[in-house]
């Protein structure tokens, strides 16, 4: 489990987050969604410690992951996976190697050994011979299902993903959905996606987090989101006249 | 001022990150190789073809500036191997790597920087600036000295057989001059020199690679900044080891 409580980021004069509080669940798919610029993949970077947030603190079952020292930080990371927006996959670095590299660092397992867990891994998510692939040669998809292959290659407690299906089509975004499904039920990590596809969030969303304006607008699941009230909420779910469309239907 | 010494200051943290936790030393040996192959390697070419140039060019002008027949014929050899050795082939030669190995560090970690993959290893609690920069020092600080012992030789040869050929000056004089009054010292200071070169030409480029930030436009200027700091960086130690070292 996840605690966020109070936190607050400002980067010179311009507040960023305001007095953030979430409680992320094991085994659930908790969204964090909310217009571009509100402060979402700010709290995600501080929450995965690539941002210090000015108050607040970041608990990881229980523990400051903010007062850690360098030991504790380099063991709680080893329980982290993440998928970055763009993959983040190392350019010099072929598909198997990209998602043997934590293992590379962290474990003493033998090459076969590690190669065995690589294809497991792979054919999970679907590449199976891809292996001497360079991320160049990858398509958009192919390159996010290998850093979900990276980032769950460690059997991760807490699986950070940010914008999974940005630059992809209506069909390889359900592909990816499905495995952040899968992998957050299978390996019951706590799942944290932060994303404005509300898609996504009605298709796999357990717990939703709205933020606008640096704060939590609104907390609940995909059912009560669509009869919130929140008018913050209502005007990001339902912005399109489609989606309005399906609100009043809702309504009669 | 302020953003001078912020500078300054970043660069020696990042520096005290470097060094500190440093990653499983096998996962080091093929990094090092592999920058050993980039940044050594590759660079045998360029360097050989400008100290060929640069022994061959001081030969001549040498040459060609001594025309008192109170100056022995032996001094082209003399100069070309004093200019080779003391300063050619260290600081051209590192001026010359800092475009070419200085531009490649800088790009590739920026690259790498906005295009997350710097997140991603501290993610995965990898110390990003040691698995980074440590296997580029290290394999700069032990393959710029060949390189520059290979310029010393190359632009020596260079000057010999351009000399004769161009019949500046006959190659018994040349080989007289180069051997008189040789002291080891001079690749000795040559090679000290280099080592605190190697440092700053892996190290500067490194740091503005590394806080680059932005998107390719931002990856170009820290490419520049870091070949044009670094340039800098080597003509002032230069200028320091020689007053160390040599007075």
């Amino acid at each position: 489990m996840i605690q966020v409580q109070n936190i607050s980021k400002s980067f010179k004069e311009t507040r960023v987050l305001t007095d953030i509080s979430i409680d992320f669940h094991p085994g659930k798919i908790n969204f964090i969604i909310g217009r571009s610029g509100q402060g979402k993949s700010v709290l995600l970077k501080c929450m995965v410690g690539l941002l210090e947030p000015d108050a607040g603190s970041i608990l990881y079952d229980g523990v400051d992951f903010l007062n850690m020292d360098e030991d504790q930080h380099k063991a709680i990371r080893q329980e982290v996976g993440m998928l970055f927006q763009g993959a983040a996959l190392f350019d010099s670095m072929t598909v198997e190697e990209n998602v043997m590299f934590p293992l590379t660092m962290y474990s003493n397992l033998t090459y076969s050994e590690k190669l065995q867990k690589v294809n497991e891994c792979l054919e999970r998510v679907n590449l199976v011979g891809k292996n001497n692939l360079y991320p160049a040669e990858l398509s958009g998809g192919m390159k996010k299902r290998t850093g979900i292959a990276r980032a769950i290659i460690m059997n991760p407690k807490f699986l950070f993903v940010d914008e999974p299906n940005s630059g992809l089509d209506p069909e390889t975004s359900i592909v990816i959905d499905n495995l952040i499904r899968n992998i957050t039920y299978d390996l019951g990590s706590t799942t944290i996606v932060v994303s404005h596809d509300m898609n996504s969030v009605m298709e796999i969303g357990d717990s939703i987090n709205f933020i606008s304006g640096g704060r939590v607008e609104w907390q609940g699941d995909k059912h009560a989101l669509l009869k919130a009230e929140n008018e913050a909420l209502n005007n990001f779910v339902f912005a399109s006249e489609f989606m309005q469309e399906i609100k009043e239907n809702l309504r009669r | 001022m302020t953003g001078i010494l912020g500078n300054f200051g970043r660069y020696f943290l990042l520096m005290r990150r470097v060094f500190s936790r440093a990653e499983k030393k096998k996962v080091y040996g093929p990094l090092i190789t592999d920058e050993m192959i980039k940044i050594g390697v590759q660079s045998v070419g360029i360097v050989a073809l400008l100290s060929f140039f640069m022994g061959a060019v001081v030969t001549l002008q040498t040459a060609a500036n001594i025309e008192s027949g109170w100056i022995p014929k032996w001094t082209v050899g003399y100069t070309t191997r004093q200019t080779m050795i003391y300063e050619f082939s260290s600081t051209i030669v590192a001026l010359v790597l800092a475009g070419k190995v200085g531009s490649n560090i800088a790009s590739e970690i920026g690259t790498m920087r906005i295009s997350e993959q710097i997140d991603a290893l501290d993610i995965m609690g990898v110390n990003s600036a040691s698995y980074l920069i440590l296997p580029k020092l290290i394999a700069s600080t032990v393959m710029f000295p060949f390189l520059v012992l290979m310029a010393m030789s190359v632009g020596i040869c260079s000057g010999a057989i351009v000399g004769t050929m161009t019949k500046a000056v006959s190659l018994n004089d040349f080989v007289y001059g180069i051997q008189y009054d040789f002291d080891s010292y001079g690749i000795v200071y040559s090679l000290i020199k280099t080592i605190f070169f190697a440092f700053i030409l892996s190290t500067i480029p490194a740091y503005h690679g590394y806080y680059a930030s932005g998107g390719a436009l931002e990856v170009g200027k820290s490419s520049t900044k870091g070949v044009v700091y670094s340039m800098v960086a080597v003509m002032v130690a230069n200028y320091l080891l020689t007053q160390i070292l040599l007075l």
